[in-house]
C-alpha cells in the first residue's frame, strides 16, 4: 500500500547536526545516586504522592496516584529508598519547582511485581486504556498529553487513521531515530495495539528521508497493518498538524483535534511505551534522550530512567566542564534554555544540547521591521507573522487575535529568517500569555460581581427577615396583653424559630446553588 | 558550570540574514539599468546618484542623532543609500545640483524620519521626493536629454558636473541634448491630434519605447529578475504592476489604436520597469500579504495607464505608487491569507 503524499505551507530545510549523535548506538545510563521524580510530567492534574520519606520502594513501583480523569500515574524508576517528598526545580522554561519525589537508589535495580496478560489481543478498547494509563504512559514527543485520553476520542468520532510520528524534524534531536533503528519491534507492536484500541483501520508511521536506516528497520518489521512512509526533509513536518496534512492531505480545524478528520497522532516513543504497557506490564519509567551539542565530546543517545538528574546524562557524555555556556532542553528550534543541569529527565524530554561559544543570536543587532514577508513565507500555518508583530508590539490584542495568533505552533520559522533579527515568536508568547491573563482578570471580575449581587440580595433578604421576626414578635407581645394562653405565645415562638430555621436554610442553600453556578460557570 | 548559563528564548539559531544584505542586493540589481543610463544618456546619472547618497547619508545621520536613535546601527543598514538612488534615477539626469539636493533631503527627512524611520514610513521616500520636485520645480524636472544616439551629443563624466554644478549657461551643452522624453512628446503630439504612428515616425522612437529608454527597461528587467531570483523581492508586485498596464494599454490601443500607443510601449517607456521592479516593492510602503500585493499592484499599472493617458503628467508611476501606499494597510487587513484549519474568510 502507497500513500501519496501531500505539501504543507511554508517550512525550512535546517542544518540537522543529527549525525553528531545518530552514529553512536544508544547506551544504558548508569542509575544515579539519587532520583528526582515529578509528580506532574504531563498535561492535566499532578499525581498524589503515595509514599513517605523512608520508605522503601520497589523500581517500577506507583509512587503518585492520578488525581482525576485527567491525569497518570509515575512509578519509580529504580528500587531505593524515599528520601523526602518536596518542591524541586524541573525541566521548565520560566525555571518552575514542582512537587518530585526523591528516591536514593540502592543500585539492585529490583522490579515491582510486573503483571503480564496472557493475550492482550483480547482486550477491548477500554481495557486497553485502562492498562496504558495505569502504566503511566504520556506522549513523549514533547506536549506530555496522557495517552489514554487520547485514545479515547470521545463519541461520535471515529478514529480512520493512526499516525506515528517519526519525523523528528528538529535539528540535533535523534532520540526516535535510534528508538527507531534498535526498536522497530516495540513501535509496530504499539503501533498495532493503538488502532486496535482506537479500531482505527489505517496505521502510518511518517519518517523523515535522513533517517533510511531507521526507515528500513521499520519496513522489516512491519506488520500488515502497519504502512511506513518517508517524508519529505523540511522543518516542522514533525508537528502534529503538519504531518497530518503531509500525510492525509486534511487540515485540522483551528480549535479543534486531530480526532475531527479521523486521525491520531502518537510519537513513536508512546507507541513503544504503550508496547511495554500492555504486553509487559511495564511502567514508563525510562526514556531515550539525546545528549549532544558542542558541549559534550562523546554526543550520544542515552536510555535513562525518568528521574535522572541530567547532570548525570550530560557526565556520561563527557560534559566539557566550565566551558559549557548553555543548555537547551529540546531542541534549537522549539526548545527552551535551562537555568543549570540540575533538573531531572522527565517524560517528555527528548533531548539535551549543551553548546559552548557565546550566545549564537546575541550581536545580531535587531532592526525594525521592513514588512518583507519572509517570515510570512514560511510559516507553516499561513500566518501573516509581520502584521502579529506589528499589533502584538502596539498590544493591540483584539487585531492580533483577528489574524489567528493562537493558530500560531511557536516553531521560529519566522525568527529564524527574520532579516531584522526581531525575536518574533518571543512577542507571540507575549501577545498569548497577556490574553490570557486579560481572560482571568475578566473571569475574576465576573466572579466578584455575581459575588456582589449575591451579597445584596442576602443582606435584602435578611432584612426582610428581620422585619418579619419583630412582626411576630410585636403580634405575641400584643398578644399577652390581650392575656391570650401562654401555651399559644410559645406555640407562635416556636413557629417563629422554626420559619427562621427554614428561611436560614433555604438562603445557604440559594448561596450554594449559587457557588456551584459560579464554578460550572 | 561555575559560570551563569545563557537564558534565552528559542528559537535559537538564525539564518545568515539581515537588511543590509536586502538593500546592498537591491542596488547590485540596478547596476544594469545604471549602466545602460550611463551609455545612452551620459554621466548625469551617476553624478546624481554620488550627490543624492551623500546626502541621503548626511541627512539620516542628523535625523538619527536629533531623534537619538543609534547612528551606526541604521547608518549601515543601506536604506537611505538605496532611497538616494532610486530618486537619482528618477530624475533628469542633468538636474540642477539643488533639485537632487532638495529632493532628497526632503524624502530623507521627512517622508522617512518624521514617520518613525526605517519600517515607518506609510510612502515610498523616493516617490515622496520625485513628487514634491515635480510639484515645485516643473521647468527644472522636464528637461530630459535625449539619448546620445539621437542628439549626436553625449555628456561626459566632467561635462555632467559642469552642467549640474553650474546650470547650462555655464556648459552652454544643456539645451542642445535636452528634449522631451518619449511619453511627454507622445502626450503633447497626441494632445495635437496626431495619431501614434505618425508619432512614433519621430527619430526618439526605438522598436517600441523611446530609443534607449527601452534599453533602460531592459536592463532594470534584468535586475528584476535577479532580486526575484535571490527573493529580495517575490514576483507579485512586479507581475502585477506590469501585466495589469499592459492589459489596460491592449483594451485601449485595441479599441482606438490611432490614440493610444501599443502596450510594448507603454511597457518600455518612463518609469515602468524600474518601477515595476524596483520601487512598488519597496517592502515598508507596499501591501505586505501574497494577494494584497497582487492588489497593490494592479492598482499602481491601472492607475500609472490613467494618469499617462488622461491626466495632466506624462508619466504616472511615482503617483500611482504613492496613492496605492495609502491604500496599504486596508488592503493587507483584507487580504489576510487562508489560516491553516480556518474556513475561508
Amino acid at each position: 500500500m502507497s500513500s501519496r503524499l501531500h505539501g504543507f505551507p511554508g517550512g525550512l530545510i535546517l542544518d540537522g547536526h543529527k549525525a553528531i549523535s545518530s552514529g553512536r548506538p544508544s547506551m544504558r545510563a548508569a542509575i544515579p545516586e539519587r532520583l528526582f521524580i515529578p509528580l506532574q510530567q504531563h498535561i492535566g492534574e499532578p499525581a498524589e504522592a503515595l509514599v513517605r520519606p523512608g520508605q522503601r520502594v520497589l523500581k517500577g513501583e506507583v509512587i503518585g496516584a492520578a488525581s482525576g480523569y485527567f491525569s497518570v500515574p509515575v512509578h519509580a524508576s529504580t528500587s531505593g529508598t524515599v528520601v523526602e517528598v518536596a518542591d524541586h526545580p524541573v525541566p521548565h522554561p520560566s525555571g518552575l519547582k514542582c512537587a518530585c519525589v526523591v528516591i536514593e537508589a540502592d543500585g539492585e535495580d529490583t522490579w515491582f511485581e510486573r503483571s503480564t496478560i496472557a493475550d492482550p489481543t483480547r482486550l477491548d478498547p477500554a481495557a486497553l486504556r485502562n492498562l496504558i494509563r495505569k502504566a503511566g504512559v504520556v506522549g513523549m514527543g514533547g506536549a506530555g498529553f496522557p495517552t489514554f485520553v487520547k485514545l479515547n476520542p470521545g463519541p461520535g468520532r471515529h478514529v480512520k487513521t493512526v499516525i506515528l510520528n517519526g519525523a523528528e524534524c528538529e535539528p540535533y534531536i535523534t532520540c526516535d531515530d535510534r528508538l527507531m533503528r534498535e526498536r522497530p519491534g516495540a513501535i509496530v507492536a504499539g503501533a498495532e495495539i493503538i488502532r486496535r484500541a482506537t479500531q482505527a483501520e489505517r496505521c502510518v508511521i511518517g519518517v523523515e528521508e535522513n533517517k533510511p536506516e531507521a526507515y528500513q528497520a521499520l519496513r522489516d518489521a512491519a506488520s500488515d497493518g502497519v504502512e511506513v512512509v518517508q517524508v519529505p526533509v523540511r522543518y516542522p513536518i514533525g508537528g502534529e498538524k503538519e504531518l497530518i496534512q503531509v500525510l492525509t492531505g486534511r487540515e485540522v480545524p483551528s480549535d479543534g483535534l486531530p480526532a475531527e478528520v479521523g486521525v491520531l497522532v502518537q510519537n513513536v516513543a508512546t507507541a513503544a511505551a504503550v508496547y511495554e504497557a500492555v504486553e509487559k506490564g511495564q511502567p514508563l519509567i525510562s526514556r531515550y534522550v539525546t545528549v549532544t551539542g558542542s558541549g559534550v565530546s562523546e554526543p550520544r543517545n542515552l536510555e535513562a530512567r525518568i528521574g535522572t538528574p541530567l547532570r548525570d546524562l550530560l557526565e556520561q557524555c563527557g560534559m566539557r566542564e566550565g566551558e559549557v555556556t548553555s543548555l537547551i532542553m529540546g531542541g534549537p528550534m522549539m526548545g527552551f534554555s535551562l537555568r543549570d543541569a540540575d533538573v531531572p529527565l522527565v517524560k517528555t524530554s527528548n533531548c539535551v544540547l549543551a553548546e559552548t561559544g557565546p550566545d549564537s543570536n546575541a550581536g545580531l543587532p535587531v532592526l525594525p521591521c521592513i514588512r518583507c514577508g519572509s517570515c510570512a513565507q514560511v510559516c507553516p500555518v499561513k500566518l501573516l507573522p509581520q502584521q502579529l508583530y506589528w499589533y502584538a508590539r502596539a498590544k493591540d490584542f483584539d487585531k492580533v487575535q483577528d489574524h489567528h495568533l493562537f493558530d500560531c505552533i511557536e516553531c521560529g520559522c519566522c525568527a529564524y529568517v527574520c532579516p531584522s533579527n526581531i525575536p518574533l515568536v518571543q512577542y507571540y508568547r507575549f501577545a498569548k500569555t497577556e490574553i490570557w491573563g486579560q481572560e482571568r482578570e475578566r473571569e475574576k471580575a465576573d466572579l466578584a460581581r455575581r459575588r456582589h449581587e449575591a451579597r445584596l440580595a442576602r443582606l435584602e433578604r435578611e432584612k426582610r427577615e428581620r422585619e418579619a421576626r419583630h412582626r411576630a414578635k410585636r403580634a405575641v407581645l400584643s398578644g399577652k396583653d390581650q392575656k391570650m394562653e401562654g401555651d399559644a405565645a410559645k406555640q407562635a415562638a416556636i413557629r417563629a424559630a422554626l420559619e427562621r430555621a427554614k428561611a436560614k436554610r433555604s438562603s445557604s442553600g440559594d448561596r450554594q446553588e449559587g457557588a456551584a453556578r459560579q464554578r460550572t460557570d | 558550570m561555575q559560570q551563569r548559563l545563557l537564558i534565552a528564548t528559542s528559537p535559537y539559531r538564525h539564518r545568515e540574514a539581515s537588511v543590509r544584505a536586502l538593500m546592498l542586493n537591491v542596488l547590485y540589481a540596478l547596476l544594469p539599468g545604471i549602466g545602460l543610463y550611463v551609455w545612452f544618456f551620459g554621466w548625469g546619472v551617476v553624478v546624481n546618484a554620488v550627490l543624492a547618497t551623500l546626502v541621503a547619508v548626511s541627512v539620516e545621520a542628523a535625523m538619527l542623532f536629533a531623534r537619538r536613535r543609534p547612528l551606526r546601527l541604521f547608518l549601515t543598514d543601506g536604506s537611505a543609500v538605496v532611497t538616494a538612488v532610486l530618486l537619482a534615477l528618477a530624475l533628469p539626469p542633468l538636474a540642477p545640483w539643488w533639485v537632487t539636493v532638495t529632493g532628497t533631503a526632503f524624502a530623507i527627512a521627512v517622508a522617512k524620519h518624521l514617520y518613525g524611520g526605517l519600517g515607518f514610513n506609510p510612502f515610498n521616500p523616493a516617490m515622496v521626493g520625485y513628487v514634491v520636485l515635480l510639484i515645485s520645480f516643473p521647468r527644472e524636472m522636464t528637461m530630459w536629454p535625449a539619448a546620445g544616439v539621437i542628439s549626436g551629443e553625449y555628456a561626459g563624466f566632467l561635462d555632467s558636473v559642469r552642467i549640474i554644478f553650474m546650470g547650462s549657461s555655464a556648459a552652454g551643452m544643456l539645451d542642445a541634448i535636452t528634449g522631451a522624453t518619449p511619453l511627454d512628446l507622445m502626450k503633447t503630439q497626441l494632445g495635437l491630434n496626431q495619431t501614434v504612428t505618425e508619432i512614433l515616425a519621430s527619430p526618439v522612437f526605438g522598436d517600441f519605447g523611446g530609443k534607449g529608454w527601452e534599453w533602460l527597461g531592459n536592463g532594470f528587467f534584468l535586475g528584476g529578475i535577479w532580486l526575484l531570483y535571490k527573493r529580495v523581492i517575490t514576483w507579485h508586485i512586479p507581475v502585477a504592476v506590469l501585466t495589469s498596464l499592459f492589459l489596460m494599454a491592449l483594451i485601449s490601443s485595441a479599441l482606438d489604436p490611432g490614440s493610444h500607443p501599443s502596450p510594448l510601449f507603454h511597457l518600455f517607456s518612463g518609469g515602468a520597469m524600474l518601477g515595476a521592479f524596483f520601487i512598488a516593492t519597496d517592502p515598508v510602503s507596499a501591501a505586505t500579504t501574497p494577494k494584497g500585493r497582487l492588489v497593490y499592484g494592479a492598482g499602481i499599472g491601472i492607475l500609472t495607464y490613467i494618469i499617462r493617458e488622461w491626466g495632466g503628467y506624462p508619466d504616472g508611476i511615482a503617483f500611482a505608487v504613492l496613492l496605492m501606499n495609502m491604500a496599504t494597510p486596508t488592503i493587507d487587513y483584507y487580504t489576510q491569507p487562508r489560516t491553516l484549519g480556518h474556513e475561508k474568510p
